[in-house]
């Protein structure tokens, strides 16, 4: 496959037999047709390509150009008035968002990963544990923003609050850290858990020293993905964490807060023009977050596989075949 | 239990130990492993719970009917059938169904093929190092939030389709499939900009999905078609296609998933008109954009009526969505059992 198309010349005996009506159109023409039919299908190709890396550069590339041009510093640390100001509530917003997703999706899905991965019998039961998480990770996050306004907002009279958005965000992502968790826990290989406890190791001990650290990567990717997607949602949080031009009181009850998405989303078409240059603002502060969290899964990856337990063993496995097999 | 004896061997109390600390340990995780069903379960409960007047008032008729009047919130409140609700109230949420629909439709028949183009292309043409800048596009296309999105779209990409691209579709000739592009322009608000917008949403998934599937074709089987005499183009029909279809269709279905759920982008890019496309191009909304859009202003009413309808509306896509998914694995399971090659992993 090195060669970039397969020579057809010298083929047309057969070619012609194989492919093309028998007789008649002549095997050069056929050679041709099927040559055409290569071409044409790596030039879709490159067009396809083309066109789906063209929306990254675009979105990129118009956030940066209606934000960087009016950007003043001062948004970091001015708070939201009603008429401009800057985003510095926002951002704070933000961060304790992603602190408390981080924690409490980071609990919950780290566990359950570990209890389908190491604990669970593969049975029926454990089989619809995951199936639920894998139906709960399609479901709308509107949904879970509306059922999370009706339930805790209202029904709960907790009223707009941090805990109310923290927990409808971290029922969304609780499934891609347990999903990643238990992926990563089952790519351990089963020698070093032996190996802890031919040492005499309690089970609990070898998974905490052994098998969880070698899964730490794939666990860390898994979170990231978690931070990276609370925060950028905006649909689970504008009905239970709502907005507020003051910065989280650390009342996790009856305080909205404010957070990036928000700022976006409400004021893109305010007749203000400092107002609307805050969403800009704000499209930008989430797009150098949320890169810098690619960026960070990218070096953990990167980390993982220069000391990673596959590449050691594999190479090991390969020398053993030599001489074993 | 016995192997914490045999292990430790000598103390009993140590034993006795390790087993409280299993307990706790395998107690605390089972907790946790049973919050995503809870949660599911609590969803679709409180759904239904505050839906039912709502189903119970507005029927079958919610379905097909296509008005969204909430009524008179300010007038005296009727009864009819047991429920209270201003008067005049009456909801039909087919053009919201529609407008779900089509917009996804548009996103995956648009998606698809640039997906699985541009895998292609990346699995088998691009060198390493192009392969990993086009991975990272993907990932950073996947990372971009959908409020972003939907900014884009309202302030660039509409209004670029609007003036340069829609005049061009309007004139293409009057057959069929083509003549669904007739009709005014518009402002570049609306169904077709909203679905190539889910489009750009939902091509990472089925790109990366179809790429990491393509590298696991084994090179051998490739070798051998080409072995036997065929182009490049004709190895892929014949072998990598049959290899990976049945996981990229996972991932198709996974993205029309989130094309049906996408709510922020979709609001801002659809024109947010209640009611269904007139043409390819007009404006529209969908169940979700509906639900982000109204409820602010269903709080007004005061009999709840308007607040438990979009329960309603929820109750729908929640169901949609889970039988698209419910549907993807079963469809993807049994295409793996009757497949004649093996079938790739992840799906």
């Amino acid at each position: 496959m090195a060669a970039g198309t397969v020579p057809v010349s010298g083929r047309e005996g057969w070619g012609g037999d194989r492919f093309g009506p028998s007789g008649g159109t002549g095997s050069a023409a056929i050679a041709r047709r099927r040559r055409l039919a290569d071409r044409a299908l790596w030039s879709a190709c490159g067009l396809a390509l083309a066109l789906v890396v063209a929306p990254v550069v675009w979105v990129l590339v118009e956030v940066v150009e209606k934000a960087v041009p009016g950007w003043r510093w001062s948004v970091l640390w001015t708070r939201s008035t009603g008429a401009g100001g800057g985003l510095s509530n926002a951002i704070v917003g933000t961060f304790a968002i992603m602190l408390g997703v981080g924690v409490l999706a980071g609990v919950v899905g780290l566990g359950a990963g570990i209890y389908l991965s190491e604990i669970a019998r593969p049975n029926w039961r454990s089989a619809v544990l995951r199936g639920a998480s894998e139906v709960l990770s399609g479901v709308p996050s509107i949904v879970l923003g509306y059922v999370g306004y009706e339930a805790l907002v209202v029904g709960l009279h907790w009223g707009f609050s941090l805990l109310a958005g923290l927990i409808v965000l971290s029922v969304l992502v609780v499934p891609y850290v347990a999903k990643s968790t238990e992926l990563a826990l089952g790519q351990v290989p089963l020698a070093y858990r032996e190996g802890g406890e031919a040492l005499g190791m309690a089970r609990t001990r070898v998974l905490r020293t052994v098998v969880l650290r070698s899964a730490v990567p794939g666990i860390a990717t898994g979170i990231i993905i978690a931070l990276a997607i609370s925060v950028g949602e905006t649909a689970p949080l504008i009905y239970t964490a709502f907005w507020s031009n003051g910065y989280p009181t650390g009342a996790l009850l009856h305080q909205p807060v404010g957070y990036l998405t928000y700022a976006t989303w409400s004021f893109y078409d305010d007749p203000s023009t400092a107002v609307r240059a805050l969403a800009f603002d704000a499209s930008l502060l989430i797009i150098v977050v949320v890169l810098a969290l690619i960026g960070i899964s990218r070096l953990v990856v990167r980390r993982a596989q220069r000391y990673s337990p596959e590449r050691a063993q594999g190479a090991g496995h390969r020398r053993g075949q030599v001489g074993v097999d | 239990m016995e192997r914490g004896g045999l292990v430790a061997g000598t103390t009993g109390r140590r034993s006795r130990g390790r087993l409280l600390g299993e307990r706790a340990l395998a107690a605390a995780t089972a907790t946790s492993a049973v919050v995503p069903l809870g949660a599911l379960a609590a969803t679709v409960a409180i759904l239904v719970f505050e839906a039912l007047p709502a189903i119970r008032f507005n029927g079958w008729h919610f379905l097909v009917g296509s008005a969204w009047r909430p009524g008179d919130y300010y007038g005296q409140p009727v009864r009819t059938g047991g429920v209270l609700h201003p008067a005049g109230a009456s909801y039909g949420a087919f053009p919201l169904i529609i407008g779900t629909l089509e917009s996804s439709a548009i996103a995956i028949v648009v998606a698809f093929p640039l997906a699985v183009g541009a895998a292609v292309l990346v699995v088998e043409k691009l060198p390493a190092r192009l392969a990993g800048a086009v991975g990272f596009c993907l990932e950073v296309l996947a990372g971009i939030p959908s409020v972003v999105f939907g900014l884009w779209g309202v302030l660039a990409f509409g209004p670029w389709l609007a003036r340069d691209v829609y005049p061009i579709l309007a004139h293409l000739p009057n057959v069929p499939p083509f003549d669904i592009f007739r009709g005014n322009v518009g402002h570049g608000l609306g169904l077709l900009s909203g679905g190539l917008v889910l489009a750009c949403m939902i091509v990472p998934i089925i790109a990366a999905t179809s790429r990491d599937l393509l590298r696991q074709v084994p090179e051998a089987t490739k070798e051998g078609a080409v072995a036997l005499g065929m182009t490049q183009a004709e190895v892929f029909r014949t072998v990598q296609v049959r290899w990976v279809r049945t996981g990229v269709l996972g991932a198709v279905i996974l993205g029309l998933g989130r094309a049906l759920g996408e709510t922020i982008a979709i609001a801002l890019v659809s024109g947010s008109v209640l009611q269904s496309a007139t043409n390819i191009y007009g404006g529209m909304t969908t169940i979700a954009a509906t639900i982000v859009s109204l409820l602010d202003s269903a709080e007004g009413d005061p009999t709840g009526l308007a607040v438990r309808t979009l329960a309603e509306a929820a109750l729908v896509l929640a169901l949609l969505t889970l039988l698209v998914n419910v549907g993807a694995r079963l469809l993807v399971r049994r295409a793996a059992r009757g497949a004649a090659l093996p079938i790739g992993a992840g799906f």
